[in-house]
């Protein structure tokens, strides 16, 4: 079946948004961990084509900033000279794709520093954190909904297939799992692991309390649709032919829950984004240096940020794009499930 | 009847499985609250393995849970050991605060939800229609975190509405209508993120349920008798388009007391939310189990609501249970 255009489309923009943010190195002018000490709480700078003198530069520009007379915290810009934007400019290393080593940045500055999303409260750049944050987040909702639908995938398979008491068994607990609020079960998941441990440890272990927590809707969506595939003709003349349930599973049954199973993704995805998000805002996941989405935004906890340093909550608004290509996925998606349904419910009653 | 009764025996079912489960989750967990105290020189060992020895932590799993029903049953819920008092009242005054806040949006939520739903099936794929699904599309979009933090920072740079707690200072010296008012003052900002978090997923609900009757031939039927729109829509669409809706309220109602945790927690509303991180970072066990088993109560409650609901406003319900 050829895939609709607004699938198509939004499948597109994601790949697209992704790209970006696996390419965290080439398009974040600095290292997400690198401190410019002098400069903390630096406002974002704004690129120019028209001097203060009213001439016109070919090339775009920027004015560093320097604090305002009597002031620690203000800043102006100092007009003095423009610094040229350059691009494909040499800078820190980085590994592109995590292993190819590399040192060309998109954009960059010889002589100053430019922050186009302002820096933090350690002088680091926000525009190099919110991208490499991304890659942080965006693994994580991708693996975490990964485990969950492989864990839903195989205990709806054995409920679905088996049936009897596996069945109620299982589906019990899967109701058990849907009775908990699922942010406060991830909240007490947590609470009893370690508090304190290195950056990638932390990484991993929410990963896996993510996609713990969630099977439950994929494993009762599954079992239907197992449930009701393996009753149709083609899997009972090859089982009357003597196929082996596992060899009827994978080649038969499992590839109807493809799509099932493709929806949930689309939803899952960002939901996991967001419980990352969530976990690393609270300090219960991702800890610093390493940037996050969340914990990116923990620094708004503070009243002293909110008051004074706006530009700290741009990412929050860098992040709906992302949001919106998922949604706008799974609504497709979902949609062409239905229409799938009537189309085969009609030809149903052709025949 | 057997249909009520058989979901309330699933309800309660579903409450002994969670805190069965909630139980196992606390025995894998490494470390109690004593830990901490064992660092301290001010502290000797003897006074922790006394501690230790008195909330029985040492005791293996099922007695400890066995102790902890019991003291479910007396109402107390097991004892905070941070709070030095038992979990239920605590709890209590905390699930108040947030169901003052919740309840307070989530009607107001649906207020807004059913006729803006109505209203947008009615003109189902014209331009305010549109326009409206586009805007529930972007509140859906921005992240109940971002959305309470953009709130907060409109706030603080406006310096129109207090940023965060439940009461004024001075709040102990007002009088009781100036005391209403100090509280609504202060649940502006956090009813705002609520509402605009929970509407966008009623908007399209509701839209949905209602375009799906509108086509039905009874409505074709009674606008040709000349029924006027308004009846037309409100009197024969929306309660055909009900059931869906039921099941929505019903889990509006569930997530009175877990939903709101992330924006109480940024808006430092004094809610359950705030207690439940406090306590899963000094690992006060039974308060977080206690608030697990509170929202899930809450849920369960809820669905439950939802069936009871569906009960009696859908006689095709009642029929079906009692022939099985």
């Amino acid at each position: 079946m050829k895939a609709p255009r607004a699938i198509v489309k939004w499948l597109i923009t994601l790949v697209v948004l992704h790209g970006i943010v696996v390419c965290a190195g080439f398009f974040a002018p600095y290292d997400p961990v690198e401190q410019d000490r002098k400069s903390p709480y630096l406002p974002p700078m704004r690129v120019h084509f028209l001097g203060s003198n009213g001439d016109l530069h070919a090339r775009p520009f920027f004015y560093s900033l320097k604090p305002r007379e009597g002031s620690f915290d203000q800043y102006e810009q100092d007009t003095t000279e423009p610094h040229p934007l350059k691009f494909f400019l040499r800078g820190s290393h980085y590994r592109l794709l995590g292993f190819l080593p590399c040192r060309t940045h998109l954009f960059g500055a010889e002589n100053a520093r430019i922050y186009l999303l302002g820096t933090d409260g350690y002088g680091r750049d926000q525009l190099s954190r919110l991208l490499f944050g991304g890659q942080v987040s965006l693994l994580a909702g991708l693996l975490g909904a990964g485990i969950t639908l492989l864990i839903g995938l195989c205990i709806g398979a054995v409920a679905g297939y088996y049936g009897g008491w596996t069945d109620s068994l299982l589906m019990r607990l899967a109701e058990l799992f849907l009775a908990l609020p699922w942010l406060y079960l991830l909240f007490a998941i947590r609470a009893f692991l370690p508090l304190a441990v290195s950056p990638l440890k932390a990484f991993f272990l929410i990963i896996v309390v993510i996609g713990m927590v969630g099977w439950a809707r994929p494993a009762r969506l599954v079992r239907g649709v197992v449930l009701s595939s393996k009753e149709r003709d083609f899997v009972r003349a090859a089982r009357g032919f003597g196929a082996t349930h596992a060899y009827l599973l994978c080649r038969h049954i499992l590839p109807e829950t493809s799509s099932v199973l493709l929806t949930q993704a689309a939803i899952l995805i960002p939901q996991y984004v967001l419980a990352e998000m969530t976990l690393s805002f609270l300090g219960l996941g991702v800890p610093e240096p390493v940037p996050s989405w969340g914990n990116l935004l923990s620094s708004l906890q503070q009243y002293s940020v909110l008051v004074s340093y706006w530009w700290m909550y741009l990412p929050a608004l860098a992040m709906a794009p992302f949001f919106l290509g998922y949604l706008g996925l799974a609504d497709s998606l979902q949609e062409r499930g239905e229409e799938y349904k009537i189309e085969t419910r009609s030809l149903g009653n052709l025949t | 009847m057997r249909f009520l009764l058989r979901r309330f025996g699933h309800a309660l079912f579903l409450l002994a499985g969670v805190s069965v489960l909630a139980f196992l989750f606390t025995s894998l967990a490494p470390g109690t609250y004593f830990d901490e105290m064992r660092l301290s020189p001010q502290i000797a060992p003897e006074t922790v393995a006394a501690l230790r020895a008195q909330y029985g932590v040492d005791k293996p799993l099922p007695v400890r849970y066995m102790s902890w029903l019991n003291s479910v049953l007396r109402g107390r819920m097991g004892f905070s050991f941070a709070y030095n008092s038992p979990v239920a009242p605590l709890l209590l005054v905390r699930a108040r605060n947030t169901l003052v806040l919740t309840i307070t949006s989530t009607l107001l939520a649906w207020a807004i939800a059913l006729p803006l739903g109505v209203w947008s099936a009615e003109r189902l794929g014209q331009l305010p229609d549109r326009l409206l699904s586009w805007g529930t599309a972007i509140l859906l979009v921005i992240p109940d975190l971002a959305l309470a933090l953009g709130l907060l920072v409109f706030a603080v740079r406006t310096g129109w509405f207090p940023t965060g707690g439940m009461a004024s200072v001075d709040f102990e010296t007002l009088s009781p209508l100036n005391r209403l008012r100090d509280l609504a003052f202060h649940m502006i900002l956090p009813v705002t993120a609520l509402v605009l978090s929970s509407l966008p997923l009623l908007v399209r609900h509701v839209r949905a349920a209602v375009a799906d009757v509108l086509n039905a031939p009874f409505l074709l039927a009674a606008m040709g008798h000349g029924i006027p729109r308004r009846t037309l829509l409100y009197r024969y669409a929306l309660p055909a388009a009900a059931n869906p809706l039921i099941s929505l309220f019903g889990f509006s109602i569930g997530v009175l007391l877990s939903g709101s945790l992330l924006i109480e927690v940024v808006m430092s509303w004094p809610g359950l939310g705030p207690l439940l991180l406090e306590s899963i970072l000094a690992r006060d066990l039974y308060v977080v189990i206690g608030g697990v088993l509170f929202s899930t109560l809450f849920l369960v409650g809820g669905n439950f609501l939802a069936d009871l609901l569906l009960y009696w406003a859908d006689p095709r319900i009642r029929t079906e249970s009692s022939t099985r």
